[in-house]
């Protein structure tokens, strides 16, 4: 199961590392990433394979907020689905 | 990989625009638990709705969290009420305390179904248990009632209409402490549907399987961005592009749905797209149509815009899902949108520009707060109103009208939460008691006759 990750929030040094870091601790795999800057805004789009997380997805995306609580972003991860559902006819 | 805008498109609506799912209801047939006598009944109800629904809340906390989409309301609907209570009609009263008390056992927000269809006429134990409404209404919480009192196919039951004038007032009196409120869980339609997901008017039809999932998806605040975006377009342009927002906003229910459904052991009903509006600001139907030209609702142009925006919203439906039911398209709760309240405060937005509003989008005059002294007369010809526009327009109308006890034009009742405040909006004090008198039924309309 894939799930994509978004992280929108100021810019800052170290976003990157924090997030992979987080990901690896829970064997959560990145297939891929994109970033921009809006303004200076930093947005970074993961794909993510959730398929041998060590935690359920549910709980994944829990502790996501909390991270993102933490470091002054917003973080969320959602099932690859929505996407798919919302922007492809 | 996903294209960022669009990615970011579906984070942005989330967490700033309001898109939520607003309901997931679980319908659930109540015909098995039919058993001898009230008591058993209402215990096996009890069961039954309880063994059903009882995880109905851990999934859509789940569900919230895995798709990253608030899901406000989980709640049940059941077969209506008065089917079940036929056999003991005169203790109709223990089905809806039982159906109460699973509610608040699950934890769901709101139960539907304690109902009556009575569109052609009333049989003694469907008359029996219309009366036990307002009692019922006033001791318990969670409980909503409906009644069906004419269709397109079979006319306006004017008897019916007469004794639910009664009703309201006497469910608005029964909870006069709480400015009416048992009256904000009572909806009388004509035509109405039986997989609707939304509160009070949601019950289980009878053509429904034994269980099933309804997601009721909302999104005003979406729509207004999404015409924010465009603030020199041609009304074509704005069609298109409320259109293509329905249609990301009901795929998202889709998928809730679906996934609901699997997880509940439940078939997978319909997604009811509807703009449902909550008192909050940036989730209102008023802001889209002020945002679409007018300077507040209520004045020439709110007809044909919320015309095109209810039209609109159904074609992006249709487009995304093939079991689209429900009531689909805009809805007009007086007291539950921010700009609708203010509109009525300032004398903007009266009650017959609502009744033509109704003609052109879903349901009816909703959360409406009139006097306390308007008599059972009137409500009943508001009603008879209401309905015949849904009659001869093939369309599902309703009416939710608060009484306020002891209040006057210039109040306001406040009920908190999702059901917001609502204004006391005037009614014409010249009668017609002697047209809601007669009784009987108004005929079906020539257009009826297709078979």
């Amino acid at each position: 199961m894939r799930a994509v990750l978004t992280v929108v929030g100021k810019d800052k040094t170290g976003i990157i590392s924090t997030i992979s870091t987080f990901l690896a601790e829970r064997n959560v795999n990145i297939l891929d990433i994109s970033q921009t800057i809006l303004q200076d805004y930093f947005a970074m789009i993961m794909l993510v394979d959730v398929s041998r997380s060590a935690i359920e997805l549910a709980r994944l995306s829990e502790e996501c907020t909390k991270l993102g609580d933490k470091i002054g972003m917003s973080i969320h991860v959602q099932h690859e689905e929505i996407f798919n559902a919302m922007h492809n006819v | 990989m996903f294209n960022t805008n669009d990615v970011l498109e579906t984070v942005n609506m989330i967490e700033k625009e309001h898109l939520d799912i607003r309901t997931i209801t679980m319908g659930v047939s109540l015909l098995p638990c039919i058993n001898g006598t009230a008591e058993k009944t209402a215990k096996s109800v009890y069961d039954t709705v309880c063994k059903k629904a009882e995880n109905i809340v851990k999934v859509a906390k789940d569900l919230t969290l895995e798709y990253g989409i608030p899901i406000v309301n989980k709640r049940v609907s059941v077969t209506p009420a008065s089917l079940v209570c036929a056999p003991f009609a005169e203790k109709s009263a223990l089905i809806g305390k039982a159906l109460d008390d699973a509610a608040n056992t699950v934890g769901i927000d709101f139960i539907g179904g304690y109902s009556a269809l009575v569109h052609k006429g009333m049989s003694d134990y469907e008359k029996q248990f219309i009366l036990s409404i307002p009692e019922v209404l006033a001791s318990t919480e969670r409980l909503c009632s409906s009644i069906n009192i004419g269709s397109s196919k079979s006319g306006i039951n004017m008897d019916a209409v007469k004794l639910m004038g009664g009703i309201i007032k006497k469910t608005a009196e029964n909870t006069a402490e709480s400015g009416g409120f048992g009256c904000a869980k009572l909806v009388v339609f004509c035509n109405a549907v039986e997989d609707n997901p939304f509160m009070a008017g949601a019950f289980h039809g009878l053509g429904e399987s034994g269980t099933v999932i309804n997601v009721g998806v909302s999104g005003p605040g979406v729509v207004q961005h999404a015409i924010e975006s465009i603030p020199q377009a041609d009304l074509s342009d704005l069609a298109e592009m409320i259109k293509r927002t329905a249609f990301k906003i009901t795929r998202a229910g889709q998928i809730i749905a679906r996934e609901a459904a699997k997880r509940l052991n439940a078939e997978f009903g319909i997604v009811d797209l509807s703009l449902a509006p909550t008192p909050a600001r940036g989730d209102s139907v008023a802001a889209i149509l002020e945002e679409m030209g007018l300077e507040s609702v209520g004045t020439h142009g709110t007809t044909a815009c919320l015309a095109m925006l209810n039209d609109a919203v159904k074609k992006g439906g249709v487009m995304a899902s093939s079991r689209v039911g429900g009531l689909s398209g805009a809805f007009i709760p007086v007291s539950e949108d921010i700009g609708m309240i203010e509109a009525a405060a300032r004398g903007t937005l009266k009650i017959d520009k609502l009744e033509a509003m109704t003609a052109v989008c879903s349901v009816g005059l909703d959360m409406i707060a009139v006097p306390g002294d308007t008599t059972a007369s009137t409500i009943s010809a508001i009603i008879a109103d209401e309905a015949a526009i849904g009659m001869i327009n093939n369309k599902t109308t309703a009416v939710r009208i608060i009484p306020a006890p002891n209040k006057k034009v210039g109040d306001e009742v406040n009920f908190g939460g999702l059901l917001g405040r609502a204004p006391i909006m005037a009614v014409h004090n010249e009668s017609a008691e002697k047209f809601i008198s007669r009784g009987g039924l108004i005929p079906a309309p020539i257009h009826s006759n297709k078979n």
